[in-house]
């Protein structure tokens, strides 16, 4: 990683991940592949992506299906291996930690929220069961009774009551799940949550609910935040910094506010026109041209050029890096080279 | 004191869920399956039971006479009241015989049961969860089973143990030879059932929130996974148990399965099968309805038990 990109924390960043890369091979069985003669297929997920998350912060990516975003979370905590690149945990290499024996010390100040509530909870465990988990496998606690005193204080903290543990997850609704999820992320006491779309499977009402209760709790308890989304609405109400992803690949990494105000990567402008707006009425929008591409076999070049209404010859020969523009990192030839203006 | 009330509570408690459950309720409003429990019910308790609740003893020799062999039921000509269904060829009581009988049914097809289901679960369980080789082998070798038919392999199985055995052996062990090869036969069916189940439950939330904090994947596959899988196997288990009891009965048909001097209904309809056309149609008759009527009453709960645990025929 190059100085440029570095955002000049002043204080070691909590989560650095370098260069990182997932490919996955999505190639046809190996009989058929020599029959028909077809190559490998390999699936760029994430393609050399390189981000840092400071202590007390939220992170969000955003970007549209299929771009990698999820497979970032899981590649951040562990659930998939790198292809390549590296993740440091607190300056530690993840991957190396929880192969080595005492991984229990350090997988236990990382926790992760899923996107599907009704899906993140086993149907068979009861509440108390589900939340007491993590506590059991790091053994936080040392007797039953102590055990029981910490998820009472965990349901309470998340706005549920202490009576709910005995029950099973099916007599709650979406909301009160996602809390029981957020219960047990907390846990085991982390001090960085992964939050894979937390909300997008919740009613809007629902959802500003379980937003505000994340960030409550961000402040109670000095939380760090790698928020996933597609919905911009909600990634501006939560973060410090944002990411925008485009296949694989960052092309802008800006404060909320800085991204929100003056976009200046032109998928990010395109996204943020996409957004409804009450001023917009009855006026005619640009309709978004083309669809994103299939990552097995990416366009040349940015992979966003034939999209971009910017793109010239450079685009789609040269692949654009993160460069610092005006506080925030922008990848893209034109506006490096001011033909935006 | 306090300890015993709360015990109380629980079983209360238990209970109350059991009534109070979907498939309690599925289950009283179905006659023909409470007639099928209820049959499946007698016979459990007529097998266990059969050395005190049968009228005479078929193993004990010095109770047969053989002037009374091949009596006819009671209400035949001929038919004598002490027994009620008949006599066959040695002077045993068939009633007796078939309430004997069963006990080698029933515990050959139990037995058999839980053996392909350990078998089949544990397998299938490993082959969903991991992946890889291992899912390769286990399903090829479960396919190539499955390509042969279930009577030859347990044929096969119930002979080459058989031979393996010392002689003095043979009879002694010859049941669980039979559990063995019926078990052997059928765990395919449950190793497919199984991952297939497992290979939906592994890609679902709560597995990786697991996996997040290192969860031992022994433990993930027993503790959560296992749980949420165990409906279609309950089920399959359920039908498999008619299909083991009928397996039993045909290799004691063919005369490989349980020695002569152990009635099954296999053996009976087998020894009753000689004297068909001599007239002594009982010998064979009776074990068969009792063999039919035993399986078609657990078969009726299986589709029961299918059709109540399925959420989309709620």
């Amino acid at each position: 990683m190059n100085d440029d990109i570095k955002q000049g924390f002043e204080v070691k960043p909590l989560l650095e991940v370098r260069d990182l890369t997932k490919y996955f091979d999505v190639s046809k069985p190996w009989l058929t592949r020599i029959l028909e003669k077809q190559p490998k297929q390999i699936l760029k997920a994430v393609d050399g992506l390189s981000f840092e998350i400071g202590k007390g912060e939220t992170f969000s990516l955003v970007g549209e299906s299929g771009c990698g975003k999820s497979t970032i979370a899981k590649l951040v905590v562990g659930l998939q291996r790198p292809s390549n690149g590296e993740i440091l945990f607190d300056g530690q290499d993840l991957n190396k930690a929880i192969t080595s024996k005492d991984s229990n010390r350090i997988r236990r100040r990382w926790q992760m929220i899923f996107q599907d509530p009704f899906a993140s909870l086993n149907p068979r465990w009861r509440v108390n069961d589900i939340i007491s988990e993590p506590i059991r496998v790091f053994k936080l606690a040392k007797s039953k009774s102590e055990i029981n005193d910490r998820v009472d204080k965990l349901l309470t903290q998340v706005g549920l009551s202490p009576a709910d543990g005995n029950k099973f997850p099916h007599e709650f609704s979406g909301g009160q799940r996602q809390r029981i999820s957020i219960a047990r992320a907390l846990s085991s006491e982390p001090e960085f949550l992964v939050c894979d779309e937390p909300t997008s499977a919740l009613d809007v009402s629902v959802q500003a609910q379980i937003l505000n209760l994340m960030k409550d709790l961000q402040r109670r308890l000095g939380l760090t935040y790698l928020f996933i989304s597609h919905n911009l609405a909600v990634v501006y109400h939560v973060s410090d910094r944002i990411g925008v992803m485009y296949l694989g690949r960052l092309c802008e990494v800006a404060t909320a506010s800085d991204l929100f105000k003056n976009p200046q990567h032109p998928y990010t402008q395109l996204l943020l026109n996409t957004i409804p707006d009450m001023e917009m009425t009855g006026i005619k929008r640009d309709p978004v041209h083309g669809e994103v591409p299939n990552p097995i076999d990416p366009p040349s070049g940015c992979a966003f050029h034939p999209r971009c209404p910017l793109a010239n010859d450079r685009c789609r020969k040269e692949t654009p890096q993160l460069q610092k523009n005006a506080g925030s990192l922008i990848a893209c030839h034109a506006v490096e080279e001011k033909r935006n203006v | 004191m306090i300890e015993n009330q709360s015990s109380l509570a629980k079983i209360n408690d238990l209970a109350f869920r059991i009534v109070d459950s979907d498939l309690f309720y599925s289950f009283s409003r179905n006659p023909i399956v409470v007639v099928s429990a209820v049959i499946t019910f007698v016979f459990i308790i007529a097998a266990t039971f059969a050395p005190w609740l049968a009228p005479h003893n078929p193993f004990d020799p010095a109770s047969l006479d053989l002037m009374e062999a091949s009596t006819p039921p009671v209400w035949l000509e001929d038919g004598m009241s002490k027994f009620m269904l008949g006599t066959d060829d040695q002077g045993r009581d068939i009633l007796s015989t078939i309430m004997f009988g069963s006990r080698v049914s029933l515990i050959v097809g139990f037995s058999a049961v839980l053996f392909s289901v350990f078998v089949g679960v544990g397998s299938g369980l490993l082959a969903g969860y991991l992946g890889g080789w291992l899912d390769t082998v286990i399903m090829r070798l479960a396919d190539v089973q499955l390509a042969i038919p279930a009577i030859l392999i347990a044929l096969m199985i119930n002979g080459v143990v058989a031979i393996l055995l010392p002689p003095q052996l043979q009879h002694e062990m010859a049941i669980y030879v039979l559990i063995l090869a019926i078990g052997v036969s059928d765990w395919p069916r449950y190793a497919r059932v199984t991952r297939g189940s497992v290979l939906v439950e592994r890609n679902k939330e709560y597995v990786a929130a697991a996996q997040v904090i290192g969860v031992h994947p022994l433990f993930i596959m027993l503790r959560h996974v296992l749980p949420n899988i165990m409906g279609p196997v309950l089920v399959m288990a359920t039908i498999g148990l008619a299909l083991a009891i009928i397996t039993e009965a045909t290799l004691s048909f063919l005369g490989v399965g349980v020695p002569p001097t152990t009635p099954s209904l296999g053996t009976m309809i087998r020894v009753g099968n000689n004297y068909l056309f001599s007239g002594e149609w009982w010998i064979t008759f009776f074990p068969c309805t009792a063999l039919v009527t035993l399986v078609l009453a657990v078969n009726l709960m299986g589709d029961w038990l299918r059709d109540a645990l399925n959420p989309k025929l709620r």
